[in-house]
């Protein structure tokens, strides 16, 4: 896995800046969902940097648009985004202090904490996530205003399979950090019981409920296979 | 299209105010875990299961994202094209390679009719 580190390391700013489009692509596809569910154009570029967290957002503007009442939309939204929890126990060294912590909390999302958990030292780590946040700050709610000025023109991103790149990019940051044996088994585990009950939990919940399966590194762990 | 008659049946202050209480809500849950973990000291080996839950997490976010929409599988084009993704990723080919044939496959099967 060190040579795919190494790789990372010199065209991390690259790797950054085409997440951070890809993001700002998949905005444009909020902002003109929005816009032809009803809402006013200003609506889904505030919310964009007011909430900065894709899923929720696309699931707040479902709601609404298909009838339900503003609290389910808040409710869900919430407990979409409840896995920013457990990251920010995982990541708190890189958000910096005092008054920079507060933006550093505000930019923690999934594209964030992927890209500093990739990175070897804190130093890199820091930098890594200050450079996506940032950028998905401006690039997600630019994206939805373009979205919202272009409106229905734009609404199938699909058709370019954008869909498939969320779940590449985690993906692909992911592996490296599987080091170990137990870790592996863990988070096939995790992801396996996400999918399991995907169809009955609400949205959000699936990926929490993944968390059960943490005691399977412990165990293993305990065995000797440390790292 | 009903797109009007949506627009004026959108509770605006309530979405408005909602949207509002999200936001703070998201950034409370963001700003708890640093606060958590300023103010309890955790040991070692709990710390280390911490930074694996993140690791299971996004691995867990990998698959749903991958695999399923809203509460059913979605079809066969976009887990294909992250598989390919995948793939590429473990044999540590180029990120920028890695993201972009993810997509273009899915696309391509797109093109040719899979769902």
């Amino acid at each position: 896995m060190r040579s795919f580190w190494r790789t990372l390391d010199g065209t991390l700013p690259r790797d950054i800046a085409l997440v951070c489009l890809a993001v700002g692509v998949i905005g444009v596809s909020y902002g003109a969902l929005a816009v032809t569910s009803g809402f006013a154009w200003w609506f889904p570029v505030l919310m964009g940097a007011l909430v900065l967290a894709a899923s929720s957002e696309f699931l707040f503007v479902g709601i609404i648009a298909t009838g339900g009442s503003p609290l389910a939309a808040l409710l869900a939204g919430l407990l979409v985004n409840a896995r920013h929890l457990p990251f920010g126990l995982a990541v708190p060294d890189v958000l910096g202090r005092g008054r920079r912590k507060m933006l550093g909390a505000h930019l923690m999302n999934d594209e964030t904490v992927v890209f500093a958990l990739a990175q070897d030292e804190p130093e890199r780590r820091r930098a890594a996530y200050w450079l996506c946040g940032l950028g998905i700050l401006v690039c997600w709610p630019a994206g939805a205003a373009l979205g919202a000025l272009l409106g229905s023109v734009v609404r199938d991103t699909d058709a370019l399979g954008l869909d498939a790149m969320f779940p590449a990019v985690i993906l692909a940051l992911t592996l490296p950090a599987l080091t170990s044996r137990p870790l592996r088994r863990t988070a096939l585990a995790g992801a396996a019981l996400a999918l399991a009950v995907t169809p009955y939990l609400p949205a959000g919940l699936p990926v929490l409920a993944a968390l059960a399966a943490l005691p399977l590194a412990l165990v293993r762990a305990r065995e000797g296979d440390v790292r | 299209m009903t797109a009007g008659r949506t627009s004026d049946a959108l509770p605006v202050l309530p979405t408005l105010m909602a949207m509002l209480a999200l936001a703070a809500g998201t950034f409370l849950l963001r700003l708890s875990g640093p606060a958590l973990r300023a103010r309890i000291g955790f040991p070692e080996r709990a710390e280390k299961l911490l930074e694996v839950s993140a690791v299971v997490l996004l691995a867990a976010l990998a698959a749903t994202s991958a695999l399923t929409e809203g509460h059913a599988f979605t079809g066969p084009a976009r887990p294909l094209g992250v598989l390919v993704g995948g793939v590429l990723a473990w044999r540590r080919a180029p990120f920028l390679v890695v993201v972009l044939a993810a997509a273009g496959t899915a696309a391509l099967l797109r093109v040719a009719g899979v769902p």
